[in-house]
C-alpha cells in the first residue's frame, strides 16, 4: 500500500506520523467491528414471519463495558498525544539559527538577521517566498502577519502554524535531508490564498553559509551604492496578481 | 378549535399553529438546500477542472464569470455561501425549526406550543434573515467570501477581500437567524417542561424529544455568545471599533474563541436532534425497545454539557497557548465517550430485533453507519500533534461532511420519510425512496471518503486551484473522481425532491399510525387538525414498548390503557390550552 502521508523530513515528522498510524489502527479496528456488526445484524435480524423481536431494555454490564473501554483508550491516547505535543510545542530548542517569516496578502517575507545579528535592522537579508535553511540543525522561525491570518504550512515537515496579526509566534524545525519543499498557506486569507506558495530549500550547512554571506554582501553593496537600506530580494517567485 | 373561522392568511401564512410553522420551516429549508447544493456543485467543478469554463457558466453575467470561468473571488464566495446556507439555513432550521416545531407538542400530547405567537415570530424573524443572506448574492462586490467561520481581520476590513456590503449582510443575516432560534428555543424548553400530557414523565419522553430539549438548551445558552461576537464584528466593520484589530488594541483570536464557543455547541445542535430521530426510527422498525434508554439520555446530556468546554480544539494551531491545547484535547477525548456509547446502544437496539427495511429505517441505519466514520475521524483531529498536520486540510472537510451529511442529512432524510404521513396525511413512494437511498448512500461515500486521502496528502481546504502546488498534483485524479461522484450525488437528489413534492398531492392517503409506532403523535389523525388531538391522551408507559409480552401485537402505544388502568402517576403542571 502506498503511504498517503507525504514524505516526512523533519525530526518530529516521524512521531506525528506514528501517532497518526496508531490512531488509524485503533479506529480502523473500531470501524470494521462496528460496521460489520451493523451489517450482520441487519442481515441476521431482518424480519421474518413468525419471529418476534427480543423484548429487552438494555444491559447495565454492557453499558459499563462500552463506556470504560473507549474511555480507557481515550485516556491512553491523550497521554500519548501529550508526549508528542509537548516535545514539539513545549519548548523551542536553543539555537542560533533564527528567521522571521512575515506573511501578508499573498506573500511570505523571509528575513535573516544579517551581519549585525539582530532582526529589523537595515542589514537584514530579506527574500520573498524563498526560504533557505541548513539541514540537521534546529531552526527557530518567528511568525508574524501584516494583515490577515495566514497559516505557515510545510507539509513534509508536519509543521503548521497560523500567523496572526499582532502576535509573534515561535515555531521550530530541524530538517533531516536537503532538497526543495513547498511552503503553503493553510488559512483562508483572501482571493490569492491558493497562490500563496513559497519554496523552502534545505541546504548543506556550508552551502547555506555561502548563500547567506552572498546575500549579506549584496545588502551591504546595495546600501553602499544607494546610501539607503534596500533589502536584497532573491529572485522572488512573483505572487500572481 | 376555531380552525374553520380563520382566514387563509392566518391559517397558512401568519399561523400560530406549530404544525404549520414547522412545515413553513421545512419548505424554506428545502429550498435553501437546493441553493446550497448547487453552490457545492460549482465548488467541486472548480476543484476538479481549475482551468475549464463551468458548464452553463456563460449564463452568469460576464462580470461574475468571464466566459464561464469561476474566478478566485467568486470561488471564495461560493464555498462561504455553501457552508453558511447549509448550516444556518438548512440543517439547523430543518432539525429544530421544522421538526422541533412539528414534533414537540404532538409527542408530549399537547395542543400547541406554550407561546404560539412567539413561535410564529420565530419563523417570521428567521425568514427575513434567510432572505437577507440570499440577497447578498445580488449586491455590488458579491456576497461574503471569508468562509462560514468569518475570521477577522479578513472579515472585519473590507479592503482585505474587496467584499463590501455582502459581508455586512452576512453578519446581519446570521444575527437575525440566531435571534429566531433563541425564540424557538425558549418556546421548546417551556413547552416540554410545562405541557406534557398526564403520565408523560421526563423518562417517558421519546429520545427525539430529549434530543430536541437538550438542543434547545444549547441554543439558548450558546447563540447569545455568537450574537455578541457578530455585533462586535459588525461594529468593527461599520463603526470603526477595533475589537478584533490589533492596531487599535484589539485581539484577533478573541473572535475565534467566541465563535467556537458558539459553534462547537452548534455542531451538536446540528446532530443531537438527528440522533434522537434515528433512535426512535431504529426502535420502531426493529420492533424493539431502544437499548439503554437512560444511557442514551445521559449521553445526550453529557455531550451537551461537555460541548461547552471543547471549543479550543478548533484552535490548536491558531497561536493559542499550547498548554491550553492540551486541556482542550483532553476534554475532546472525554466527549468522544458519550458518542461511542450512543453508537453501541444503536447497535444494541438492532440486536435480535425484527428489522423492517423501510426507507426511513434505511436512512436511520446509514445515519449510524456514517456517524461512526465521522466520530472516528474526529479522534485524529482531537489528538493535538496529529492535528498539526491535518488541520485546515481536506481531512477536516471529510470529517465534517461525514457528521453533517452522513449524520445530520441522513437523519433528516429518515425523519422526513418517517413523519411525512403524519405531516401531510399522504405517503411517500417507497420504491423511489429506496432507489434514492441506495444511490445517495453509495455516491455519498464515493464523494466524501476519498477526501480523507486528500487530507492525508496535505491538501489544504478552501483553495481555488490545487494544481498550483507540486505536492498536490499527484492528488488531482482524486479531485476529479470526487467531483464526478459529487455531481451524480447532486443529481440523484432530484429523486428525493420529486418524491417529496409529488407525494404531497398524489401520495396514497395515510392512516393514523402507518408504521404501527408507539409515540403520541401517531394517536392524532393524519394530518392532525388544529389542536392536534380529539382528546388529550393519557400516557401509561414509555415510548418503546415494542414486542412487549404485555401485548399480543408487536407494539404498545404510550396512550393505550393497560388491562387494569391505574391512575396516571403525575398530573401535568399546566392544563393543556384551548381544549
Ligand atoms: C466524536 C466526536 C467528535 C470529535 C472528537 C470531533 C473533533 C473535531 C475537531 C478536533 C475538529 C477541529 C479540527 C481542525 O479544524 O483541525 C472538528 C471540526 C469539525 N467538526 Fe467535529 N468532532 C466530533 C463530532 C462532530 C459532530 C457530531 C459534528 C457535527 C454534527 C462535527 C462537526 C464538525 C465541523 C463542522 C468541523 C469543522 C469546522 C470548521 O473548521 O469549519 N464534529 N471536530
Ligand atoms: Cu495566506
Ligand atoms: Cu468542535
Amino acid at each position: 500500500m502506498r503511504s498517503w502521508l507525504p514524505e516526512g523530513v523533519s525530526t518530529y515528522s516521524g512521531s506525528i506520523d506514528h501517532m497518526f498510524y496508531m490512531i488509524l489502527w485503533v479506529t480502523g479496528i473500531g470501524f470494521i467491528v462496528t460496521e460489520v456488526v451493523l451489517f450482520a445484524f441487519a442481515f441476521m435480524y431482518r424480519s421474518r414471519p413468525g419471529r418476534r423481536a427480543t423484548y429487552t431494555h438494555g444491559n447495565s454490564k454492557l453499558e459499563i463495558i462500552w463506556t470504560v473501554v473507549p474511555a480507557a483508550f481515550f485516556v491512553f491516547l491523550g497521554f500519548m498525544s501529550q508526549n508528542v505535543w509537548s516535545s514539539i510545542k513545549g519548548h523551542v530548542p536553543h539555537t542560533d539559527e533564527e528567521v522571521t517569516v512575515t506573511a501578508s496578502q499573498f506573500n511570505w517575507e523571509i528575513r535573516y538577521k544579517g551581519k549585525d545579528g539582530a532582526f529589523d535592522t537595515p542589514d537584514d537579508v530579506v527574500t520573498s517566498n524563498d526560504m533557505r535553511l541548513p539541514v540537521d540543525v534546529p531552526v527557530k522561525i518567528r511568525l508574524r502577519s501584516k494583515d490577515v491570518i495566514h497559516s505557515f504550512f510545510l507539509p513534509q515537515f508536519r509543521l503548521k502554524q497560523d500567523a496572526v496579526p499582532g502576535l509573534t509566534i515561535e515555531v521550530w524545525l530541524q530538517a533531516t535531508r536537503t532538497g526543495e519543499f513547498e511552503i503553503a498557506c493553510a488559512e483562508l486569507c483572501g482571493f490569492g490564498h491558493y497562490s500563496m506558495r513559497g519554496v523552502l530549500t534545505v541546504l548543506k550547512p556550508e552551502e547555506y553559509r555561502t548563500w547567506l554571506s552572498e546575500q549579506e554582501a549584496g545588502v551591504t553593496a546595495a546600501q553602499a551604492g544607494q546610501g539607503a537600506p534596500a533589502p536584497a530580494a532573491a529572485e522572488a517567485k512573483a505572487p500572481p496578481a | 378549535m376555531s380552525e374553520h373561522k380563520l382566514p387563509f392568511i392566518r391559517r397558512y401564512i401568519f399561523s400560530t399553529d406549530h404544525k404549520v410553522i414547522g412545515i413553513q420551516f421545512m419548505f424554506v429549508s428545502l429550498l435553501f438546500m437546493v441553493v446550497g447544493g448547487l453552490l457545492a456543485m460549482m465548488v467541486r467543478w472548480q476543484l476538479a477542472y481549475p482551468d475549464r469554463a463551468m458548464p452553463l457558466g456563460t449564463l452568469f453575467p460576464e462580470s461574475v464569470m468571464p466566459e464561464g470561468h469561476i474566478g478566485p473571488e467568486v470561488y471564495n464566495a461560493l464555498f462561504t455561501m455553501h457552508g453558511s446556507i447549509m448550516i444556518f439555513l438548512v440543517i439547523i432550521p430543518m432539525l429544530t425549526g421544522a421538526f422541533g416545531n412539528f414534533l414537540i407538542p404532538l409527542m408530549i400530547g399537547a395542543r400547541d406550543m406554550a407561546f404560539p405567537k412567539l413561535n410564529m415570530l420565530s419563523f417570521w424573524v428567521a425568514l427575513p434573515g434567510g432572505i437577507i443572506m440570499a440577497s447578498s448574492f445580488f449586491v455590488d462586490a458579491g456576497p461574503a467570501a471569508t468562509g462560514w467561520t468569518a475570521y477577522p481581520p479578513l472579515s472585519a476590513v473590507p479592503d482585505y477581500t474587496g467584499v463590501t456590503l455582502g459581508q455586512t449582510l452576512w453578519i446581519v443575516a446570521v444575527l437575525i437567524v440566531g435571534t429566531g432560534s433563541i425564540m424557538g428555543a425558549v418556546n421548546y424548553i417551556t413547552t416540554i417542561v410545562n405541557m406534557r400530557a398526564p403520565g408523560m414523565h421526563f423518562f417517558r419522553l421519546p429520545l427525539s424529544l430529549w434530543a430536541l430539549f437538550i438542543t434547545a438548551i444549547l441554543q439558548l445558552m450558546a447563540t447569545p455568545v455568537l450574537a455578541s461576537a457578530l455585533g462586535m464584528l459588525l461594529f468593527d466593520r461599520t463603526l470603526g471599533t477595533h475589537f478584533f484589530a490589533p492596531a487599535g488594541g484589539g485581539q484577533v483570536l478573541l473572535w475565534q474563541h467566541l465563535f467556537w464557543f458558539y459553534s462547537h455547541p452548534a455542531v451538536y445542535i446540528m446532530i443531537l436532534p438527528a440522533m434522537g430521530f434515528a433512535s426512535d426510527i431504529l426502535a420502531t422498525f426493529a420492533r424493539k425497545p431502544v437499548f439503554g434508554y437512560k444511557a442514551m439520555v445521559f449521553s445526550l446530556v453529557g455531550i451537551a454539557g461537555l460541548g461547552f468546554i471543547v471549543w479550543g480544539h478548533h484552535m490548536f494551531q491558531s497561536g493559542m497557548n499550547p498548554a491550553l491545547g492540551t486541556a482542550f484535547m483532553l476534554s475532546t477525548m472525554v466527549i468522544a465517550v458519550p458518542s461511542a456509547i450512543k453508537v453501541f446502544n444503536w447497535l444494541g437496539t438492532l440486536w435480535r430485533g425484527s428489522i423492517h427495511f423501510t426507507t426511513p429505517m434505511l436512512h436511520a441505519m446509514s445515519f449510524v453507519s456514517m456517524f461512526i466514520i465521522g466520530g472516528l475521524s474526529g479522534i485524529f483531529m482531537a489528538s493535538t500533534p496529529v492535528d498539526i498536520f491535518i488541520h485546515d486540510t481536506y481531512f477536516i472537510v471529510a470529517h465534517l461532511h461525514y457528521v453533517l451529511f452522513g449524520g445530520s442529512m441522513f437523519g433528516i432524510f429518515a425523519a422526513i420519510t418517517y413523519w411525512f404521513p403524519k405531516m401531510f396525511g399522504r405517503t411517500m413512494n417507497e420504491a423511489v425512496g429506496k432507489v434514492h437511498f441506495v444511490l445517495t448512500y453509495i455516491l455519498f461515500n464515493l464523494t466524501f471518503f476519498p477526501m480523507h486521502m486528500l487530507g492525508m496528502g496535505g491538501h489544504m481546504r478552501r483553495i481555488y486551484d490545487p494544481t498550483q502546488y507540486e505536492f498536490l498534483k499527484p492528488l488531482q485524479p482524486i479531485n476529479i473522481f470526487i467531483t464526478q461522484s459529487a455531481l451524480l450525488l447532486g443529481a440523484v437528489q432530484v429523486l428525493f425532491m420529486a418524491n417529496f413534492l409529488l407525494s404531497l398531492f398524489l401520495g396514497r392517503k395515510a392512516e393514523r399510525n402507518p408504521w404501527r409506532a408507539n409515540t403520541l403523535e401517531w394517536a392524532a389523525p393524519s394530518p392532525p387538525p388544529h389542536g392536534n388531538f380529539e382528546r388529550i391522551p393519557t400516557v401509561y408507559r414509555g415510548p418503546y414498548e415494542y414486542s412487549s409480552p404485555e401485548s399480543s401485537e408487536d407494539y404498545l402505544p404510550q396512550d393505550q390503557p393497560p388491562a387494569h388502568a391505574p391512575v396516571p402517576s403525575r398530573p401535568p403542571a399546566m392544563s393543556p390550552a384551548r381544549a
